[in-house]
């Protein structure tokens, strides 16, 4: 059905295959981890701030193929940006995957569009937005794990 | 299974299921999910409807005729149960809200009562959160000890080591019947047997048997067991917990409430006798009524022959399964019941599930409440198909056909 076929884009395929990123961040200043109970995706985020500008970011973790490529376009959409752009970043992938109808500003996020598939697949928004979470939450420094729960 | 004397007609039975068909994404509903609740015979839906539209009041000292009709309906649901798992009195039947209430009310009552610091409880490696979480909260209260029995990688538990494991200070154990996650068939009477020697109980954790293998407790010697009614065809929220009738009678009360107490004053209350001394507050008086008629169905169709046909089920499936190259089977017990967990390398088990899904597949993907078996295979969680005596080999040819599909999805 077309729909599979608008989740599992063959770019999310080659960030699942290949993702970016993929490693531990020696010299990070922040990190943050995140779990979806539900399907027992982890992830461990890296950050690297220096003047409220993201100057590196990496991942690790265990997931599907949605949450590994989410995550892999993440370090890559927000790398060299500013904290604030991140979170704009952000607020407008939670839109393009979570309501069909939002008004998107494509030029902002780039290659996430390939992401959009997602919100015709409700079950699947969590794994979708897990990585982005946990980069919240290792912008604000907090503490404990994050949860899509 | 087939004979010529008495053909299992698979067609017929499905036609007392009507959720049967259902169309999912436009395709027949292929409902493979049959370990996390299984789906209800027109006769339990006619029965909670009858009980609700004629009979509903609220049971015991009740003077008016409804509330005893309503008694009736209630304690007949009692004995239709004892008579499922040949128990030996009715009072031996604690009506639970499932499984994990009744692992939850043994843990609470006779754990508390009979279990101290460094005494040790014994458990099994391929267990469901629900017959480990309820021991630790015990073991952390009273400074107890939780022993793990192994397994094998086929998932068999390893006996000696469970016979070693069996110490002075073990006061309990508490060990699944099959496994939810693996379908593995635990040898429970050689497990009782070990136990009973040095005078220990054993709690059987009986919600994925219950539905698959002839239940005779006695014959099991078990001393608790405990089951789901939805996962027994069916409604949610009833269950029923066996218990031999001289612990049950030494043992505190789980809740305090109306109809488990003989009396009440504000210095002394008098608690009742089994097993309303375990039924406080008004009960799942429909939830009996449509256990009862769940335990009809069954019985009309017949376990030993609803084993013999999943049993053909399952090796059908394990057989198709197993053709395929990029499938791996997890929990591959010689005794085992209709579940075939299976991982791929190539997408993760929650990709898995979403492609079966757009075919109308339903699998169960995660960790089961397994998540300590999951570590001992080193998968973060696997694809479940459980299969019930209402699926066909036709619906098994539609899942393989469906991971042909992930796979197609997967390789480009």
């Amino acid at each position: 059905m077309s729909n599979l076929h608008d989740l599992y884009q063959e770019i999310l395929l080659e960030h699942n295959n290949k993702p970016r990123n993929f490693r531990k961040l020696e010299d990070a200043n922040r990190q943050a981890d995140g779990y979806n109970p539900l399907c027992g995706d982890q992830i461990t985020l890296y950050l690297k701030v220096e003047d409220d500008v993201i100057a590196d970011v990496a991942f690790q973790g265990v997931g599907c193929a949605i949450s590994r490529a989410s995550a892999s376009m993440l370090t890559q959409s927000v790398k060299g940006e500013t904290l604030a752009k991140a979170e704009e970043i952000f607020d407008g992938f939670h839109a393009l995957i979570t309501d069909p109808d939002a008004d998107v500003d494509y030029d902002l996020l780039g290659d996430l569009e390939m992401l959009s598939g997602v919100s015709a697949f409700p079950t699947r928004i969590k794994c979708a937005v897990l990585a982005w979470h946990t980069l919240n939450a290792a912008i604000e420094g907090t503490e404990d794990s994050v949860t899509t729960e | 299974m087939t004979t010529s004397a008495n053909p299992f007609d698979v067609a017929r039975i499905r036609e007392d299921f009507p959720i049967l068909k259902e169309l999912v994404h436009g395709k027949p509903l292929v409902y493979l999910d049959n370990a996390a609740t299984t789906q209800k015979p027109q006769a339990v839906i006619d029965a909670l409807v009858n009980y609700y539209m004629t009979e509903n009041s609220n049971v015991h000292r009740g003077v008016h005729t409804l509330s005893q009709i309503a008694t009736d309906a209630y304690e007949g649901g009692r004995e239709k149960v004892r008579q499922f798992i040949n128990a030996e009195h009715d009072k031996e039947i604690i009506f639970v809200r499932g499984t994990t209430e009744g692992i939850n009310l043994v843990a609470q009552t006779y754990g508390r009562a009979n279990i101290g610091p460094g005494d040790e409880i014994i458990i099994t490696a391929m267990e469901h959160h629900s017959n480990i979480v309820p021991w630790q909260i015990l073991c952390e209260e009273k400074g107890a000890h939780l022993k793990v029995i192994p397994i094998n990688d086929d998932g068999e538990l390893l006996l000696d080591e469970y016979e070693s494991l069996l110490s002075p200070r073990t006061r309990f154990v508490s060990v699944v019947h099959q496994s939810n996650a693996l379908g593995t068939i635990n040898p429970v009477e050689k497990i009782v047997e070990l136990a009973h020697a040095r005078d220990i109980p054993v709690l059987l954790d009986g919600a994925q048997a219950v539905a698959h293998v002839p239940i005779d407790v006695q014959k099991l010697g078990c001393d608790f067991y405990a089951f789901s009614g939805h996962k027994l065809y069916g409604p949610t929220g009833v269950g029923a917990l066996y218990g031999r009738s001289e612990l049950l009678d030494a043992m505190p009360p789980y809740q305090g409430g109306g109809e488990m107490i003989r009396s009440v004053t504000f210095e002394k209350t008098l608690y009742n006798v089994i097993p309303a001394k375990f039924e406080a507050g008004t009960q799942n008086i429909a939830g009996s009524v449509g256990l009862g008629a769940a335990i009809d169905y069954v019985n009309s169709v017949g376990i030993d022959r609803i084993a013999a046909y999943e049993k053909e089920l399952l090796a059908y499936g394990t057989e198709r399964l197993s053709e395929i190259e990029a499938v791996r089977l997890i929990g591959t017990a010689r005794e085992k019941g209709s579940i075939l967990s299976f991982v791929m390398d190539m997408a993760h088990p929650h990709d898995v599930g979403t492609i079966l899904d757009a075919e109308g597949i339903a699998v169960r993907t995660g960790h089961h409440c397994a998540q300590p078996l999951m570590d001992r295979y080193g998968v973060p969680a696997t694809a479940r198909a459980s299969l019930a005596f209402y699926n066909t080999k036709e619906e098994i040819d539609t899942l393989v056909r469906g991971i042909d599909r992930v796979i197609e999805v997967f390789s480009r």
